[in-house]
């Protein structure tokens, strides 16, 4: 029942990237796509949220590191309800809250502004860090690219998550192999990130990033480790739900045209 | 003339911070003794946080902090600071307008024997043209601990620019610091020296030689770079037609930029500048390396004349 909801609203959150970014004739459906079970797993069941009360203090928090991904928040919050479904209509557009890259102090449920790699991730361990000093129980959730771990920020931003102990935070590695100039293995090769992130002190556990019974497992293992952050290293398709968009690294950052927003729609029924 | 650093007036603020304000959380980069931040760790340890030789972490996790509603102070050279971390500052403090105090320490030419590498000539300028941040140079010990009591209370990311050397201490007790106020130290009607940081107890002596000659120069304390008081300058500037700036920072965006742009938009009158002349730092000692860049009393005398030439 629970698989099944969640696998719901991943397709839900799906269909709204491709008609948020039809809309707004530019932005990023591939790194979008790709998170969107992740993201589903973590707004409905992982996370404690009340989209009635965004600035609840007891709430968790979700930083989207790789900004670029905006759709992809955007898309769960309204869903959820932080904001009227209509204003995802209004994306990238000249006074619309939904800027390119979140911004915190305009859309009601968005944690940090971000957009500029690695920081993200690392703002997340400042927050994780604050609760550890206040001895309070809120989580802390970041999704990563694995583009993004080539920004040197994010493996400072690991080894402070490691050497204060932060059991409180999880970082989520959306692993689709692709940026925007090809395979990541091309551009920069980031060599084993399992071996990587191990060896930053962290508990890493690899899943499939589309199979939610897989996910969830994840994240209640990770509130099981005391002492260390957990990253879950997620294997994913870029364009994911959406097949002519699947492993494609042009689809990293250019919008579908009506016609092609139409035949995804079809295929995300 | 009793002298302390302003980097040791900060460590002590902090001290008496961390025993009365549990929302502060002070982080430093490895140089915790350097800039003093030791000090809050001796008193509140579990607030305080080395987040090793990261600045770019430095800075994204005060960030992090300030989103759950605490009070973080960011320390490190301001070479590292504004230069290496400038980024983060922008887009992760500045840009979301989080409340994270950045007071760096180590900056001019006064830095000293490390030389050019570590001088930080250029961070005023830097700070001064983010949207959303406050940029504060204090001039002595007295209002450098009035300055970091004071930006406590505000909310929104503050840039507060110190220094390693001794100064003298310009100020009593009794002084009140206000964001975005100048303080006139002596009143004079023939020229305006508007100074910040250390070279404000120069510009003091060099009124003091002006006096001499007969000059009776008024000497602006600008430690608010931004906002800017543009009403204080003008109103000086009203009074004495011509001004000449001083500041341990290069002349390209600093102090006497500010300045020029306030006073060019609103009350043209002839400007001098005392400043680092586009050059960098190098090593010596402070007093000596301050001749050496001409960052000097004699120097604020003789663009005074030469200013006042031009009126």
């Amino acid at each position: 029942m629970e698989t099944k909801l969640i696998e719901d609203k991943a397709k839900e959150i799906r269909r709204e990237i491709i008609k948020m970014l039809g809309e707004a004739k530019s932005g990023h459906p591939g790194g979008s796509l790709s998170g969107a079970d992740i993201i589903a797993a973590l707004y409905y069941k992982e996370m404690k949220i009340d989209s009635t009360k965004p600035n609840w203090e007891e709430r968790d928090r979700f930083i989207l590191s790789k900004g670029h991904a905006a759709p992809l928040l955007y898309s769960v919050l309204a869903i959820k309800g932080y904001f009227e479904i209509d204003v995802l209509k209004t994306l990238r557009k000249t006074g619309s809250i939904l800027q390119g890259h979140p911004d915190m102090n305009k859309v009601p449920g968005v944690e940090m502004s971000t957009g500029s790699l690695g920081q993200g991730f690392s703002t997340a361990v400042g927050m994780a860090l604050s609760f550890k000093v206040y001895n309070k129980d809120n989580r802390v959730y970041a999704l990563l690219g694995d583009g993004e771990c080539q920004e040197g920020i994010v493996w400072e931003a690991a080894m402070a998550a490691s050497h204060y102990d932060l059991d409180n935070l999880v970082a989520i590695l959306d692993n689709n192999g692709l940026q925007i100039d090809g395979k990541c293995s091309e551009v920069m090769c980031l060599g084993s990130l399992r071996n990587k992130w191990r060896s930053f002190g962290f508990h890493v556990i690899e899943v499939d990033g589309h199979n939610i019974p897989q996910i969830l497992s994840a994240l209640d293992e990770a509130r099981t480790i005391k002492g260390r952050p957990t990253l879950i290293l997620a294997k994913t398709i870029k364009g994911k739900g959406v097949s002519f968009m699947e492993d494609r690294a042009e689809w990293h950052g250019a919008a579908p045209s009506m016609e092609q927003v139409a035949l995804a729609l079809e295929e995300l029924k | 003339m009793e002298q302390i650093a302003t980097r040791d007036a900060y460590g002590k603020a902090l001290k008496e911070l961390g025993l009365s304000n549990d929302d502060i959380i002070v982080l430093d980069a490895d140089l915790s003794k350097s800039t003093k931040t030791a000090e809050f760790q001796k008193v509140n340890p579990k607030h305080f946080i080395n987040i090793g030789i990261a600045e770019q972490n430095l800075m994204g996790v005060a960030a992090g902090i300030a989103a759950t509603g605490k009070i973080p102070f960011a320390s490190t050279f301001a070479m590292f600071a504004t230069g290496r971390a400038f980024e983060i500052i922008r887009n992760s403090i500045a840009y979301p307008n989080l409340n994270v105090k950045i007071v760096a320490t180590h900056s001019g030419v006064t830095v000293g024997e490390d030389g050019g590498s570590h001088a930080a000539i250029e961070d005023i300028s830097l700070m001064r043209s983010v949207p959303n941040m406050t940029v504060i140079v204090p001039a002595d010990g007295v209002e450098t601990e009035k300055v970091i009591k004071k930006i406590v209370e505000y909310k929104g990311p503050v840039y507060v620019r110190l220094g390693r050397s001794k100064v003298p201490v310009l100020y009593d007790d009794s002084y009140e610091f206000e964001i975005g106020k100048f303080s006139t130290l002596k009143v004079g009607s023939d020229v305006t020296i508007i100074a910040c940081g250390i070279m404000v107890s120069k510009a003091l002596e060099a009124a003091d030689l002006l006096k001499e000659k007969g000059i009776k120069a008024e000497v602006i304390n600008a430690s608010t770079i931004k906002p800017f008081d543009d009403y204080s300058l003008l109103e000086s500037v009203k009074k004495t037609k011509c001004v000449v700036t001083v500041e341990e920072h290069n002349i390209y965006g600093g102090l006497g930029s500010a300045v020029a742009e306030v006073l060019c938009q609103n009350y043209p009158v002839p400007l001098e500048m005392v400043g680092v002349m586009d050059v960098f730092g190098e090593s010596g000692a402070p007093e000596e390396l301050l001749e050496k860049f001409k960052l000097t009393t004699r120097e604020i005398v003789k663009k005074v004349e030469l200013v006042l030439k031009r009126k």
